[in-house]
């Protein structure tokens, strides 16, 4: 796939996606509420009818926080033919949480995603890995998703999104294609750097220097975030069940490697990993509303 | 609910855990937010809406260098957060 000169294809560029239940009608719900994650990458917009997923929308973060909100939220009504008015209740979450214009309160990710993590893997969940666009986290939580032990790395981009995109850019493929292509290789390769992403990415252009093919330094590459996000979750002990949110959690070739490093199996799930924060917020939103009444007007 | 603040990188592990069920009645009184020489401590309202300590965000990309002058090199033999929580909910992981 050549670039010709004045053309610069995005290869870290990830999918974006707008989803209904089209099996559903939110007229007939009588509690609608809606979680807003605005990450440092991605920024997401869950609905929620009556405690029960109804659509979202998943889209890249802009350059403003509260844009990003209001696209996230707007692709998602639009598809719905709903309001921002029909909603009663909006809970912020993610990096951008305090700055959602519509939301009636902002809730951390790490109390989010343990919340999602409950509802889309089920409430036998007691470890999670959030890797998000510029941080990770561990978490623990109970049978309610209620956060018992955390962990957060922010000060350093390895083993997030980010990281993962800089390599998608400097090899020239296309982000989708990494985890696959990391599997094709005669052996697996050493890691490369795990504790800097910058480090990482000089090492990986040595390797293509030294001789190693594009997928035998994606390996490594995919070997160092495992072993960067595992030595996180030993931190704080790794309970069964286990699951992964965020954007990585797309990519077999780093979740492949880390059940490998932990010897366990991630709870799978029909929904998009990538949700997760912002379906934990609407479910918030949702108990909020069962506790305390709908309040009286929209936030904005 | 243990709250680690806090970042790994190159140079090692530097972690406050704060057991913050322990900070919902706090029997110190709030010490830490006195004892910490530079204020690193503060109480905030969680997700729950529990009134605990947390280490104030400006700090938490920091620990190694804001926790140096009270570590063993500056002449202390404990840590004054630590001391001062009697309840043992703080923890440093280094």
């Amino acid at each position: 796939m050549a670039e010709t000169a004045g053309e610069k294809k995005e290869y870290w560029r990830w999918q974006e996606n707008c989803w209904i239940d089209e099996s559903k009608n939110w007229r007939d719900a009588k509690i609608i509420t809606a979680g807003i994650d605005v990450g440092s990458v991605s920024s997401q917009a869950v609905i929620v009818c009556d405690g029960g997923l109804y659509g979202f929308n998943s889209m890249r973060t802009g350059n403003n926080s509260p844009d990003s909100a209001k696209n996230a939220i707007n692709g998602v009504l639009e598809k719905s033919g709903m309001k921002l008015e029909d909603i009663h209740y909006v809970v912020g979450t993610g990096y951008g949480r305090v700055n959602v214009p519509f939301a009636h309160k902002a809730i951390t990710e790490i109390a989010c995603h343990a919340r999602g993590a409950n509802y889309m893997g089920g409430s036998q969940i007691r470890t999670i890995l959030d890797m998000g666009g510029q941080d990770c986290k561990a978490i623990h939580c109970d049978e309610k998703g209620k956060v018992t032990n955390f962990l957060m790395n922010d000060k350093c981009a390895a083993g997030t999104g980010r990281g993962m995109e800089v390599i998608a850019d400097l090899m020239q493929i296309p982000i989708a294609e990494l985890g696959p292509r990391s599997f094709d290789v005669d052996e697996e390769p050493p890691a490369v750097s795990s504790t800097c992403v910058v480090f990482a990415k000089s090492e990986a252009l040595a390797l293509l220097k030294a001789g190693y093919s594009k997928n035998k330094v994606i390996a490594a590459y995919c070997q160092a975030m495992a072993e960067r996000v595992v030595s996180l979750l030993e931190r704080i002990g790794v309970e069964k069940e286990f699951f992964i949110t965020g954007g990585i959690a797309k990519n077999p070739g780093v979740v492949k490697r880390i059940e490998r490093l932990l010897g366990l199996q991630a709870v799978q799930t029909k929904y998009d990993s990538q949700i997760a924060g912002a379906l934990g917020a609407a479910l918030f939103g949702y108990t909020l509303v069962q506790k305390q009444g709908v309040p009286n007007k929209a936030a904005a | 609910m243990i709250a680690n603040y806090g970042y790994k990188d190159g140079s090692g592990e530097y972690y406050i855990s704060i057991d913050t069920d322990k900070c919902i009645v706090c029997e110190a009184g709030r010490a830490c937010l006195g004892a910490c020489p530079k204020g690193m401590f503060e109480i905030i309202s969680d997700d729950y809406d529990d009134e605990v300590a947390a280490v104030k965000q400006q700090f938490r990309r920091s620990l190694a260098f804001d926790c140096a002058q009270c570590k063993p090199a500056g002449g202390y033999t404990t840590l004054p957060c630590v001391s001062a929580c009697t309840p043992g909910a703080i923890k440093h992981s280094w």
